[in-house]
């Protein structure tokens, strides 16, 4: 079989950083390949100069036997190659079918042959298995639906072979599923497709291949029927992860307790009803989908939100204000979902980081007065106690790789000894070794008897560290599930919005 | 081409690239200097040895560069805290006025008393006219650049008003320019036979001071925090609206303090003259010092020697002494590239 598609030696550097190092790489026809690996492996930037978005240093890029120009998306399109992007390329004010077919007319048409268009998306979708109304404004579809409309856009412009980024970071599980289903038909019927994937599980179970790229090198390829996810975990990370493990704890006393709490903004209702209660040795997961109200619930305890309405208690207290103040008196410690943005001021010093927080606190300043040697020394005991690599109190904080970064937000926290622990999507986007560590000092604390409100998209995670879990959909939580009672399937189908209290198979 | 983030800056680039900002400044104007038919290096021979090359230039460009130090720091903390306050020239005048209003009665107190208070209304007065700025800014999201911006001319109006009206000098012979301050008021010099005065050594003293409180204060850090990321700072529960406005206070009193100490150490007397853009050329000093409070001296000794020297040059060479505005302005265009070029490298 000859393949479809060839890289040969493609190497590329950014600066210092060598990118993608003489990777060699084929795709055959019909075939499903998955490219694994962590962020910052190279999967990305191996993919944007396929696409022609960068142009290589060096080697070559081959489609169906002819040499690709160097940095010419237009070229890889017209041979055959599309791409579906992580985040979606559409105009949402516009209807699918407009979406599909815009750019691929001559300006100069003396009209729109709409009506051979529609039938050829009609006959492109009923095929592969793509359903989607060609008449609705895409800013009214779901984002499973958007992502066929991503695909068809490719399949309209006659690609033979799909690159598809992450395409399962923004669906539940059951999307995810039906999404390869489709893919495997897709395949069936000669397509070619590369997906890029951090998520072991899906790729054993839906890949053909799995190539596994480590620091811009191509470090191994597999069959992906009869691979085993611990050993392609170890190739991914480079060295074996051990994961902390959940041990059963009775829970204590009621330190958060929320009931029929509402927050609305700008006219519109961002969480409704909210009722939940964490307890001392919990973890309580909340998850869903992304922009189900994680958000406002997360911003709730940052201190930073408008105030809700409702009932509120901390540590059995009720209190009238979510503010600053009062959440720092109960001992609270806010996680935010994003690191560079909320978490650390980027080009402060890693020590100024370390202290921002608390900079009132007498340990860090008298009379106004900063005590720098304080800072410094408490900033070195953070790199120290949690591991933070690369970094020395004076580096400045946004040299820190994502992972790094997480644990001097995390770590300036925990050294606090917290009693309640707000944590937005902790682990996203750093790499398996990052995500086990926070994991570990996630669970310590809560042996410690403080309690995790742990807000995640994340399933693994969930499963992980949860130790109940409810789903948030559309600004409402679920009643809490202990996490022994919840599936993966049964969690998904919450997610969707659909009641999941009647188990069913997915 | 491309550019790409460094991920360390070498020291020795950070000393040479102000440096070489400078030069090529020079070179880019000695263009214009040669297109005015005068010979390029006698031009900046005399521009320096004006300036620079005596004892009398040298105590000019010190005494020049005084309250463009003061404005200068103004401009400095409030870009720090991304607080964009253009109104420091209107700050410099209301500083000035308060000064001249007050200082030229007769309140019976000795110099060492009267003079550091005649200085603090000084500063209050300009403190006081950005509070309306910094409070809309704050409660309503007003953009300071306009207000700020606009209210300059307000200033310079009102001090027009008040020295052709209430406080005009009877003695002035009918130029417009108010009461003098009184002998007790005025600032002493600081050598002899020179202009120079105290407010130099006060103005120095201001950026040590600046550089103390930036470096290591709970206020400095909390106003860097919101400066260069004002989410986090919110979110690590810095009291944003506070410390800005603090932050606004204290620029608007060090360009007023500007305008007290150009009365109390060099004129006297206020007229609508007193500043030939101390004000503006604050924002040009701060952004040459990249916002370094103590950067902010040498680069104000720098903005002066130009303009003193320019003059010079004018007169000897028969180059319009406006090449002053020209290298200056130059100056803060290469001097941006330069410090960009510390952040980033081009790559092809």
């Amino acid at each position: 079989m000859s393949p479809v598609l060839e890289l040969t030696g493609i190497t590329k550097r950014f600066g210092t950083l060598l990118a993608n190092d003489g990777i060699d790489l084929t795709l055959g026809r019909g075939e499903v390949l998955a490219l694994l690996g962590e962020n910052g492996a190279g999967k990305t930037t191996l993919m944007s100069i396929l696409f022609g978005h960068y142009v290589a240093d060096a080697g070559t890029v081959r489609a169906f036997g002819q040499v690709l120009p160097p940095g010419d998306p237009k070229a890889a399109i017209a041979a055959g190659i599309g791409m579906v992007h992580q985040h979606f390329t559409l105009a949402s004010n516009l209807s699918v079918l407009d979406n599909v077919t815009i750019g691929t007319e001559p300006l100069s048409a003396w009209r729109s042959r709409r009506g051979a268009a529609r039938r050829r998306l009609v006959e492109l979708a009923e095929r592969f298995g793509l359903p989607v109304d060609p008449d609705r404004r895409v800013g009214e579809l779901s984002v499973g639906e958007r992502q066929r409309v991503e695909i068809l856009k490719s399949l309209y412009r006659d690609a033979r072979i799909l690159i598809l980024d992450e395409p399962t970071a923004v669906l539940t599980p059951q999307e995810s599923e039906r999404l390869f289903s489709t893919l495997r038909g897709m395949a069936r019927q000669g397509l070619s497709l590369i997906f890029i994937s951090h998520k072991l599980h899906e790729v054993v179970a839906h890949a053909d291949r799995v190539a596994v790229l480590r620091g811009g090198r191509l470090v191994a390829e597999r069959p992906a029927a009869g691979a085993s996810r611990a050993e392609l975990a170890e190739l991914m990370v480079g060295r074996r992860v051990v994961h902390a493990s959940r041990v059963p704890l009775e829970p204590g006393g009621s330190l958060l307790r929320l009931d029929g709490v509402r927050v609305e903004a700008g006219g519109r209702r961002l969480l409704d009803d909210i009722a939940l209660d964490l307890r001392e040795r919990e973890v309580l997961g909340i998850v869903g989908v992304a922009g189900n109200g994680q958000d406002a619930l997360s911003r709730l305890f940052a201190g930073t939100a408008p105030q809700p309405t409702g009932r509120i208690e901390l540590l059995g207290r009720p209190v009238a204000r979510l503010d600053h103040d009062a959440l720092a008196e109960a001992g609270l410690a806010h996680i935010p979902e994003d690191r560079h943005h909320e978490g650390v001021v980027g080009d402060l010093r890693l020590y100024e980081n370390a202290v921002l927080e608390r900079i009132r606190d007498r340990r860090f300043s008298r009379l106004g007065l900063l005590r720098r040697q304080a800072a410094l020394d408490h900033a070195a005991g953070l790199i120290r106690m949690f591991d933070i690599r690369g970094a020395e109190p004076t580096t400045r904080t946004r040299l820190l790789s994502g992972g790094n970064m997480q644990k001097l937000i995390l770590g300036r926290n925990l050294v606090e000894q917290p009693r309640l622990i707000v944590a937005s999507q902790p682990t996203r986007g750093l790499d398996e070794g990052a995500v086990a560590e926070i994991h570990r000092r996630l669970l310590e604390a809560r042996g410690n008897g403080a309690g995790v409100l742990l807000i995640s998209e994340d399933l693994d995670e969930i499963f992980r560290l949860a130790d109940r879990v409810q789903v948030i959909f559309k600004g409402r939580l679920s009643a809490p599930l202990p996490i022994e009672a919840a599936s993966e399937a049964r969690l998904g189908l919450m997610m969707a919005g659909e009641d999941g209290d009647a188990p069913r198979a997915a | 081409m491309r550019l790409e983030r460094r991920e360390r800056t070498p020291p020795l680039l950070l000393v040479a690239a102000p440096m070489a900002a400078i030069v090529t400044a020079l070179v880019l104007c000695s263009l214009l200097i040669g297109l005015a038919g005068a010979p390029v290096l006698a031009a900046y021979a005399t521009l320096f040895q004006e300036a620079l090359g005596s004892r009398l230039g040298i105590t000019e460009t010190l005494t020049r560069a005084t309250p463009l130090i003061l404005t200068g720091l103004g401009a400095a903390v409030a870009f720090r805290a991304r607080f964009w306050n253009i109104g420091l020239e209107g700050q410099f005048y209301l500083g000035a006025i308060a000064v001249a209003a007050l200082g030229s009665a007769d309140w019976g107190l000795p110099p060492a008393l009267l003079v550091p208070l005649l200085l603090l209304a000084g500063a209050l007065a300009g403190a006081l006219f950005l509070l309306g700025p910094a409070l809309l800014k704050l409660r309503l999201g007003v953009d300071e650049v306009v207000t700020t911006l606009l209210l300059n001319f307000v200033a310079i109006l009102l001090v027009s008003l008040l020295i052709e009206g209430p406080m005009k000098d009877p003695l002035a012979f009918g130029w417009p320019q108010s009461v003098p301050v009184t002998e007790a008021g005025l600032l002493p010099q600081l050598l002899a036979r020179t202009r120079l005065h105290l407010g130099f050594a006060l103005a120095l003293l201001a950026a040590l001071a600046i550089a103390f409180l930036n470096a290591r204060t709970v206020f400095g850090l909390s106003a860097r925090a919101v400066g260069l990321g004002t989410p986090a700072a919110r979110h690590a529960g810095i009291p944003v609206g506070r410390v800005l406005l603090l932050t606004a206070m204290l620029s608007g009193a060090l360009a007023g303090l500007a305008g007290a100490v150009e009365v109390t150490g060099l004129k006297g007397y206020v007229t609508t003259d007193l500043s030939p853009g101390f004000g503006t050329a604050g924002v040009i000093v701060a952004m040459l010092a990249s916002l370094n409070p103590l950067g902010v001296v040498p680069a104000a000794i720098f903005v002066a020697a130009v303009f003193v020297g320019a003059d010079a040059m004018a007169r000897a060479h028969g180059v319009p002494s406006f090449i002053a505005d020209v290298i200056v302005a130059t100056a803060l265009l290469t001097m941006l590239v330069a410090l960009f070029l510390t952040e980033y490298r081009v790559r092809r």
